[in-house]
């Protein structure tokens, strides 16, 4: 690879404005980012950062202004596919590009194979990683199953795997544990000591991280206020801190009311606790999160939890909310017991998760309102109070913003107005801050100062900041499940005789976990890049490659793979249905229950009744005797049809008067209807038949003899028709219906990001896709019709490489729908929807199954043309039942190959390798 | 009360959602109009429309009197082939049908040796395969009187005449049954979807967790989404009966629209509680899917809207009375086209009910295990 180092700036930006709606994230910001340096981003919640990182990283479409990175332009696509092999990206979310079912080592083991590494270099490069990460003892651990710290660590693992020049972390810290994050930067200082060559572009809300970085950018409404050196930066402002400073910074009426939170101490009232937790315990199977934890917490005290990542503070607070039964001992609240199904205990209580858990689909306000209404506060008072929080959190600006296109720090504040909406009397916030920008963040606190001490709301709090830690009453220290410390902050620090809680904090953390696991953090990166590291494999950045699509195809199957449930229904489920249809549709008419109404009641009419007796067509019901119940009795279903005999049936018969009997059918089901009016026809002319016999009368001349012979299914039996047309059903609707969700899943749940970041085209990405549901089809349709020819004895009379090469293109075909609606919906519950609606339509009504594709006509006849399961169809019931070969059927596998490749350009050409 | 306030507002959040998602909002409409329309009016399984061939060896008046006389709506125009081409035509499915003219047919007719006419007839073609021959005797036995000697004498009564008398749909249009049985299928289809994924969006967002803090039941939430889901599915339904099944199709509806409108009011709650019911049942949308797809299929197929009850074997014919939409089937087709009366109809209107309620019982033993295991 070619040492880059013309460029001296790692991105520069001219004039770059972009703007969603009618806001502007970012308002004409020129920048020029030195490299092979470590950059922060700094700057209150939604003030353009993650718009700009996104740019820079090629993600993101530019709208108006100049993007180059590493020395090229961003706008231009060629570039950009060249340049993704020496950016990473982690976007900001806790694991929001992880996917969650993979273990740590193979999603890991995905973004080597999508950078094209070869197996060797993968194994040594994700060995050095995880060593250095303290991951190796997790590797096999699902993304999903980690800490939030944890995750954050595999994202940067990820990241790091194709030791990209550009490394752009969009808050990586946020939500992790004070331990987890210095040994985050360590790994980071380490890894840039190895590659000084590599520029690292940092957004984060932690002051404390900026102070370490070499240059600082700081952003205020999508404009940047100022740049330099954290050193330049405090010099310029006279600020002794650099918070401070980037208070200063802010434009006066951004700071206008900001003041330091000033805390009055606080004086226990002796009364019964508002929280209480004896020995409480949790256990999921044989791992325990939460150990024997105990604490009171006084009615208006602010408690706090400080602990690493996945030490348990999040299942307490689950277990005190009534989520989470615990598996022993007990939760008070109020001094009461804390039951699953109490709802007048949760109105007093006010609860933030850690993951923003509102709706993402309605706006700030309507979330706000929602939930004061849930609380039931009455309508006026519900909006006054909502206006309230918007103004208490500075929302008002977003009010009528979605609540998915938040940035997360403002997402935090939304969580929070929502928590104290219904002035509880406890809050429980878990980590309640994190990704809050500083000012939003002591506007808070005192918020939660006020509510302490003037309203006697107890507050029970976990975080990770320490000058938050300090603030509360009272504080315990976790790991492990266990508590280490309890008592007020400063008596903690006194006890350590550390300088200050941070340090003690960790003291304890470290004394914890040397008295647990022996292996303390890694021996670290070896700096010497001499050794011989096999070289980055060399597919990375041809234009088409293999490696690419196996990376995509390979992890989409592992996800598949791990996914038991899933695969149980996608191989049993079509097996099952076959043979329920296999025995259950049929289009043979048999059991038509009708009813006499005879008015004649002679011999001759019970002559004439006999013959529709006895025979598997028809059930006789109990007889009729008047028009009333003949009209109610098929009015109410009972009756098919009924046969009415008039009066004098017998003496006019007799007299060669041509008696008229009736037959009533109920046409409400008309193909039923038909098939018994030709049933009944026929014995009447059985009837008839033998009635001249008896008379000894000739019989009845016809002009034409008619000799009809029917083709390919001589018995007219419905499986030799429907056998074959069920596999063609099952083999579009269940694998369109498996890769429906493959596309709009990582779209909903952010995993797109790496295909937007990887040095992959769409075309790459939708092969490897596609690739695995192939797999799985075509396993289906081998079951099927192995089950057509054992359980249902319908035989392949014509040309099985016929049949095997039109299921192999029809399954090509079906999973390409699936992925064209994949591509298209923009939400899971549309495109699960989308693959029913609309390929069972084409599938049962236009393809032939039970309506021959020669009498369609207007939009049916073109839905049948344009829709793959006609053909396989024709192929499917050619080649069991009707014994035809390829100068038969060839169209149809011309047709079939056509539309598969047709679906799949339109996929290719609708998928966006950006965000807008 | 507060329960019912409750319910009604977590039912206007669920409408909120379902209006952010175009996307969706078309694939409603679709269902609504174009996969009720198309198929009531082409994809009819009847004789209606059949593709026919005729091989004329005779070329006579008698022959082009018979292959004028195939006419729509029973036949598509009647196609010449020769006769080398019908083994090629049969095998490549382009006709259902192909008549099978002899030479010297007048000539024979007309002396009253009645010539052999041939009808081959595509046997996989199950719809039509059945009645289509003896349609097309009809036919030929009306159109060749003119030519044939014997015609006159053998006109003797037959001893017995019988009447058919098709009630409820005089003409036996099957458009009109396959638009109603559309309508249902896209009921059944959109009401399962909807509020079970909407169930799942709550869960893979994380949004359940927050709802089950706050001062609701499980039962609030899940009426929440049976009243709002069922409530679009009535519109669209509605709209869909007057507009495109009444409007469009001219199906001259016989029964009552309140009894029918009550009826679907009890099968959106049997059926939305279906799709809770599947939804608590799995863990993530691509799950549901699977497993939901293949219930609905099942429902389309075997309640008896797209082949007859009576034909299923009787052990899944029990089975199906399990499933509302077997008995939503039945009572549609009796209050739509027999003008059956709610006294009529009570039976099946009581089994969905019940049938809904143990869905909704199950879902919520369910709901507490799922919450445990979003762990």
């Amino acid at each position: 690879m070619k040492e880059s180092t013309t460029y001296e700036s790692a991105a520069t930006l001219r004039q770059v404005a972009q703007h969603y709606g009618n806001v502007a994230a970012l308002d004409g910001v020129d920048l020029d980012i030195p490299a092979r340096k470590m950059i922060g981003l700094i700057g209150p919640d939604g003030v353009g950062k993650s718009t700009l990182l996104s740019l820079i990283a090629g993600v993101r479409r530019i709208q108006t202004g100049e993007v180059s990175a590493l020395g090229g332009d961003m706008a231009n696509a060629h570039f950009r596919n060249s340049v993704f092999a020496r950016i990473a990206y982690m976007p900001q979310g806790l694991g929001k590009n992880l996917y969650p079912t993979l273990s740590i080592f193979e999603n890991v083991d995905f973004f080597g194979r999508l950078f094209g590494q070869s197996r060797e270099e993968r194994e040594w490069r994700i060995r050095e990683l995880f060593a250095s990460t303290d991951l190796t003892p997790f590797r096999d651990r699902p993304a999903g199953k980690l800490s939030g710290g944890m995750k954050q660590k595999l994202g940067l693992c990820c990241s790091l795997i194709h030791d990209p020049d550009l490394l752009i972390l969009d808050e990586p810290t946020t939500g992790v544990d004070p331990l987890a994050r210095r040994q985050f930067w360590e790994l980071i200082d380490r890894i840039r000591l190895r590659r000084p060559r590599m520029s690292v572009l940092v957004a984060t809300a932690y002051m404390d991280e900026a102070e370490r970085f070499d240059w600082l950018v700081a952003m205020n409404a999508g404009r940047v206020m100022a740049t330099g050196s954290p050193d330049q930066l405090r010099r310029d402002t006279n600020e002794k801190t650099l918070e401070r400073a980037f208070i200063q910074l802010l434009p006066e009426e951004s700071r206008r009311g900001h003041k330091e939170p000033q805390i009055l101490p606080w004086q226990s009232t002796g009364a019964t606790p508002a929280i209480e937790a004896h020995g409480l315990t949790q256990r999921f199977g044989t791992f325990t999160a939460v150990d024997h934890v105990s604490f009171r917490i006084e009615r208006g005290e602010i408690f706090g939890f400080l602990g690493s990542n996945g030490c348990g503070k999040t299942t307490t607070m689950k277990m005190l909310t009534g989520l989470l039964p615990p598996t022993e001992g007990t939760a008070l609240l109020f001094g009461q017991q804390v039951k699953g199904g109490d709802v007048e205990t949760r109105r007093r209580v006010g609860f933030m998760s850690q993951a923003f858990s509102l709706y993402s689909e309605l706006t700030v306000r309507q979330n706000l309102l929602l939930h004061a209404r849930l609380f039931d506060i009455p309508e006026d008072a519900a909006h006054k109070r909502v206006n309230e929080m918007l103004t208490r959190f500075a929302l008002e600006s977003a009010a009528d913003t979605l609540a998915e296109s938040l940035p997360l720090g403002i997402r935090q504040r939304l969580s929070l107005a929502v928590a104290v909406i219904h002035e509880p009397e406890i809050l429980i916030l878990d980590e309640p801050t994190s990704g809050v920008d500083p000012i939003a963040r002591d506007g808070f606190w005192e918020l939660l100062i006020r509510l302490s001490r003037e309203n006697g709301v107890t507050i029970f709090l976990s975080t990770h900041f320490m000058n938050e830690a300090e603030r509360c009453d009272r504080m315990s220290m976790m790991h492990a499940g266990k508590v280490l410390a309890q008592g007020a902050p400063a008596q903690l620090i006194a006890e350590r005789k550390a300088s200050s809680l941070e340090e003690a904090f960790i003291g304890y953390l470290e004394e914890a976990a040397d008295k647990s696991v022996s292996s303390t953090p890694s021996a670290g990166v070896e700096s010497d890049d001499s050794r011989a590291h096999p070289t980055k494999g060399s597919g990375a950045q041809s234009k088409f490659s293999l490696g690419r699509i196996w990376a995509f195809t390979r992890r989409e199957a592992v996800e598949l793979r791990h996914d038991y449930v899933r695969m149980a229904f996608a191989l049993l489920g079509p097996l099952l249905l076959m043979i329920v249809f296999g025995y259950g549709i049929s289009l043979d008419v048999e059991h038509l229950s009708f009813a006499v109404l005879d008015f004649d009641g002679t011999p001759a009419s019970r002559l004439y009744a006999d013959s529709f007796r006895g025979s598997i067509y028809f059930d006789e019901m109990a007889p009729l005797s008047n028009y009333d119940q003949l009209d109610r009795r098929l009015r109410n279903g009972e009756l098919r049809f009924a046969l009415e005999i008039p009066t004098g049936f017998q003496k006019d018969l007799q007299r060669g008067r041509q008696p008229e009997v009736n037959a009533f059918l109920d046409a409400a089901v008309p193909f039923r209807a038909e098939t018994a009016r030709g049933y009944i026809e026929s014995v009447q002319d059985h009837y008839l038949t033998r009635l001249r016999e008896s008379k000894g009368l000739p019989p009845v001349r016809k002009p034409v003899k008619i000799e009809a012979r029917a083709l390919f299914n001589q018995a007219f039996k419905s499986i030799y028709a429907m056998v074959p047309a069920d596999i063609m059903l099952l083999l579009i609707l269940i694998p369109s219906m498996l890769t429906a969700l493959s596309v709009v899943r990582e779209k909903e749940l952010g995993s797109i990001a790496n295909f937007y970041a990887a040095p992959a085209s769409r075309l790459e990405f939708l092969v490897g896709k596609q690739l695995p549901y192939v797999g799985v089809a075509l396993i289906q349709f081998a079951s099927l019709v192995a089950l057509a020819i054992l359980l249902f004895q319908v035989p392949v009379k014509g040309s099985w490489a016929v049949l095997l090469a039109g299921g192999v293109i029809y399954v090509l075909a079906s999973t390409g729908f699936g992925l064209l609606i994949s591509v298209f919906a923009t939400t899971q519950t549309a495109a699960i929807f989308a693959a029913a609606i609309i390929t069972i339509l084409p599938a049962v009504q236009f393809s032939g199954m039970f309506v021959p594709v020669s009498s369609l006509t207007g939009g049916a006849w073109f839905a049948a043309r344009i829709f793959p399961s006609t053909y396989f169809q024709a192929i499917s019931v050619g080649t069991f039942t009707k014994a035809l070969g390829l100068p038969a059927l060839w169209r149809n596998l011309v047709a079939l190959g056509v539309i598969a490749a047709i679906y799949f350009v339109v996929s290719v050409a609708l998928l966006k390798k950006q965000e807008n | 009360m507060r329960n019912l306030r409750h319910i009604f507002k977590l039912g206007i959040k669920e409408m909120l959602s379902l209006l952010r998602d175009p996307v969706l909002l078309f694939l409603i409409v679709y269902s609504f109009t174009f996969s009720v329309y198309t198929p009531s009016k082409s994809a009819v399984m009847d004789v209606v429309n059949a593709s026919v061939a005729v091989v004329d060896e005779d070329h006579s008046d008698a022959s082009r009197q018979i292959r004028e006389a195939l006419l729509p709506p029973l036949f598509l125009p009647a196609v010449p082939i020769s006769f080398s081409d019908i083994n090629r035509a049969m095998d490549e499915g382009e006709y259902t049908f192909v008549i099978d003219i002899p030479p010297k047919f007048q000539h024979d007719l007309t002396k009253g040796i009645a010539p052999t006419v041939e009808i081959i007839t595509d046997a996989t073609a199950m719809s039509q395969a059945g009645r289509g021959p003896s349609y097309i005797q009809k036919i030929i036995d009306w159109e060749v009187r003119p030519f044939w000697a014997g015609g006159e004498k053998s006109r003797s009564r037959e001893l017995v005449r019988l009447v058919t008398r098709a009630r409820f749909n005089p003409n036996m249009q099957q458009g009109w049954f396959v638009a109603i049985n559309q309508i249902i299928n896209n009921i059944s289809v959109l009401a399962i979807f909807l509020t079970g994924a909407a169930v799942l969006r709550e869960r893979e967002h994380g949004t359940i967790e927050h709802l089950l803090v706050m001062p609701l039941r499980p039962y609030e939430l899940m009426f929440s989404k049976i009243w709002a889901n069922g409530l679009v599915v009535v519109i669209a339904a509605m709209a869909s009966l007057f507009l495109v099944v009444k409007g469009a199709i001219g199906v001259p509806v016989a029964g009552s629209i309140g009894l029918f409108l009550g009826g679907l009011v009890v099968y959106l709650f049997s059926v939305t509680a279906l799709g809770i019911m599947l939804a608590t049942m799995v863990r993530s949308m691509p799950q549901f899917g699977l497993l939901a797809f293949p219930v609905f299929i099942v429902m389309s197929l075997l309640s008896g809207g797209q082949t007859p009850l009576e034909s299923m074997p009787i052990a899944l014919q029990k089975i199906m009375q399990f499933v509302p939409s077997t008995h939503f089937v039945s009572f549609s087709q009796a209050v739509f086209f027999r003008n059956a009366s709610a006294s009529m109809v009570w039976p099946d209107l009581l089994k969905m009910f019940l049938i809904g309620c143990a869905y909704v019982a199950y879902s919520l033993t369910r709901f507490r295990r799922m919450l445990a295991a979003i762990q």
